[in-house]
């Protein structure tokens, strides 16, 4: 017998009651109906609400938000974070179509397409959603916008439109199986609060650890 | 890894003897406690949020057979694979040979707790490939040669100056004037180092708080994000997990995390929660070419169905730890294995044998606040006394122990002789403290009384008064 094989029926020995059937059909109508679970009320409520309750949960943990009213603000407003950063006005994006249509050169903004590389200083992602309840903010991967954005380079700035702000975890999850259908997933879906942190030495928060330094959303009402 | 569990007692000593080491823990009990408690505070669906988590977990472990083979499925649709590691040992040969074939000469890891119960580390340096831990605190052990101390926290037990002293000796080739006076600066360095590491490893393996059948996706959550360099940056990702860390459903696997950030570091969501599913994806320009998950029995299906299973519940957040007046004054290396604190003592007897792990049931003075804190609510103390049952069972114990229980059962069942006893005992004690309410040595007790006093008994003994309060 295979480890596999022996595994498994070890546990299901232990396990089963001669009651194998039932118990099939109770994962799979589980899985199928993926019902929610309690969901807290904290982010729930209208549109600005949402808005509010994210702007505090993500500055609470030592990310920045700015907030424009229009798509086309967002280069300026990135070129004015870096310049306060005192960061030179180079930003590395994906090939997300939103982000491709801005007006880039209003910023004065240096534009490199692709990965992210080790000599990145700044990138900027858009968002698949925002979550309220935490401020948090939820990435998938792929050449829109490429995982090692969120990780590598030590600013991040993330272009969050307001309708995508959800109240809980469970409405980005309804998304996600909208755009990539039930049960599949991109390779990574990557949950961000705020920029990177270690408490490992004598338990003193110290930002970053491997991370970005900055995370700086701008939502674009 | 050999546990140190059976010689548990002694570890006591020299821990409570170590001055670094009770400076470290000092802080560290209460600072988690005040953390969790603000958290909990700030969200009033709290608890019930604690009961659907153990329900949820519940279920799966009813179902684990059948969740398991859901997951695998999922996995291999996705275009990962999936090893079966009944043991150690197993797990270990099979990590190895994923990491020969993509010809590893270093390996990044995550902070993982299966990868210390499987002492990876040791077997990957024996067979030619470094590991590199790059969880800060991993980091700080592995350069130390030491094991985790915590759950959350591996290297609790160390102080900032210690620190600097491993920096310096590990970091030859760094500038011997530098200034590493600041926490910060000591961060920095650890950074810089690792930035390095994660370009030139060619896989990475990290731990996984679940995975969920639903999607075949597993979960690691972080806040330093090193997590996610080492799982993205090299050729190949393995992922290490044990069988019970399954859920079933995207929604399940909120329901949890809303938990366990808050009753591990007080935090309403870690900085980081990674939900990887299969290799990269055409037209993806980052993300590893393979993806591999080794999912690990090692004892644990021995407790299910049995009085032990709603150990198999945790989700590692340590709150127990943080909660444990043992665990605080002893800190973890003291419990001699992998996992210290009360899940520790819980966990280490089924996984190793109680023989080898006999005295840790008897680490607990049965305050109850392990059960109290559990996001998962395991009931931790009645689970200690399962095990004390079956030490007891199995003639494991001491003779005196034998000896004095079976005495003290002989006087028990006698009320009179009893009273008796303990009257005569307390006054004893009463006038040994001389009116002043504190001993510093109580006859054959000076293990303990060498580290505190023990309170010595004002009045009456608990019948007296119980008798006085009846009239
Ligand atoms: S037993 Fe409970 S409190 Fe302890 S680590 Fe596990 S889940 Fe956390």
């Amino acid at each position: 017998m295979s480890s596999r094989d022996a595994m498994l029926a070890r546990i299901r020995s232990k396990v089963s009651k001669g009651n194998d059937e039932a118990r099939r059909a109770a994962v799979d109508a589980h899985l199928a109906s993926h019902p929610r679970n309690l969901i807290p009320a904290r982010g729930i409520g209208d549109d600005e609400h949402r808005l509010r309750v994210f702007t505090e949960m993500m500055q609470a943990v030592g990310g920045s938000v700015e907030v424009v009213n229009d798509i086309n603000d967002v280069p300026h407003a990135a070129a004015d974070y870096l310049r306060n950063s005192n960061l030179p006005a180079q930003l590395r994006r994906g090939q997300d179509a939103v982000l491709a249509k801005l007006p880039w050169h209003r910023g004065t903004l240096e534009i490199a397409v692709g990965r992210a590389e080790e000599s990145d200083r700044a990138s900027i992602t858009r968002a698949f959603a925002g979550v309220a309840e935490s401020g948090t903010i939820i990435q998938t991967s792929g050449q829109d916008n490429p995982t090692t954005l969120n990780f590598l380079p030590e600013v991040h700035i993330v272009v969050l439109e307001a309708a995508n702000i959800f109240a809980s975890y469970e409405e980005a999850w309804s998304k996600l199986r909208g755009q990539f259908g039930e049960g599949t997933m991109p390779r990574t879906v990557n949950m961000i609060s705020g920029p990177s942190r270690t408490g490992d030495i004598e338990q003193t928060i110290v930002r970053p650890a491997h991370g970005p330094k900055n995370m700086h959303v701008i939502i674009v009402r | 890894m050999e546990a140190s569990a059976a010689t548990f007692p002694a570890n006591v000593i020299k821990a409570l003897a170590d001055s670094q080491l009770q400076y470290a823990m000092t802080e560290t009990g209460p600072r988690f406690q005040t953390k969790r408690s603000v958290a909990r505070d700030a969200l009033p669906e709290f608890d019930a949020l604690r009961d659907q988590s153990r329900d949820i977990k519940n279920h799966v472990l009813d179902h684990l057979d059948i969740y398991l083979e859901r997951y695998e499925a999922k996995v291999q649709a996705s275009g990962g694979h999936v090893h079966w590691a009944a043991t150690a040992e197993e797990a270990r040969a099979q990590i190895l040979e994923i990491c020969r074939k993509a010809n590893a000469r270093v390996v990044t890891k995550g902070k993982s707790m299966i990868s210390e119960e499987i002492d990876l580390n040791h077997h990957l340096e024996a067979n030619g490939i470094q590991p590199v831990e790059t969880d800060l605190g991993e980091y700080l052990i592995q350069i130390r040669n030491e094991r985790p101390s915590h759950i959350i926290a591996p290297a609790v037990h160390l102080t900032r100056d210690q620190v600097e002293a491993d920096f310096r000796k590990a970091h030859t080739h760094l500038d011997p004037n530098r200034d590493l006076t600041e926490i910060p600066a000591l961060v920095e360095e650890a950074r810089t180092v690792l930035r390095q590491k994660y370009f030139e490893a060619d896989a990475g393996v990290t731990g996984a708080n679940f995975l969920i059948a639903e999607t075949g996706t597993s979960i690691i959550v972080t806040n330093e994000g090193n997590g996610d360099l080492t799982q993205t940056l090299p050729k190949v990702h393995i992922v290490i997990a044990s069988i019970e860390k399954i859920v079933p459903t995207l929604e399940d696997a909120a329901t949890i995390l809303r938990v366990l950030a808050r009753s591990a570091t007080g935090q309403d969501f870690s900085n980081y929660t990674t939900l990887s599913t299969g290799p990269r994806r055409d037209g993806d320009p980052d993300g590893p070419e393979e993806y591999h998950v080794v999912i690990l029995d090692n004892g644990r299906s021995n407790v299910l169905g049995t009085e032990f299973q709603d150990m198999l519940r945790c989700i590692r957040c340590g709150a127990c730890l943080n909660h444990c007046p043992v665990y605080n004054a002893v800190g973890g290396h003291a419990y001699g294995w992998v996992y210290p604190g009360p899940i520790g003592s819980v966990v280490t007897p089924a996984l190793v044998g109680i023989e080898n792990a006999k005295h840790l049931p008897n680490a607990s003075t049965f305050c109850g606040r392990c059960e109290e804190v559990c996001p998962m609510r395991i009931p931790l103390p009645k689970m200690l006394r399962h095990w004390r049952e079956k030490e007891f069972e199995r003639h494991l114990q001491p003779a005196s122990i034998r000896w004095g229980l079976r005495f003290w059962a002989f006087a028990a069942k006698r009320p009179k002789l009893y009273q008796f006893g303990t009257r005569i005992a307390a006054r004893v004690l009463a006038n040994m403290g001389h009116g002043k309410g504190r001993l510093r040595n109580v006859p054959l007790a000076s293990g303990w009384t060498k580290y505190r006093d023990f309170p010595a008994p004002q009045g009456k003994t608990f019948q007296q008064m119980w008798k006085e309060r009846a009239k």
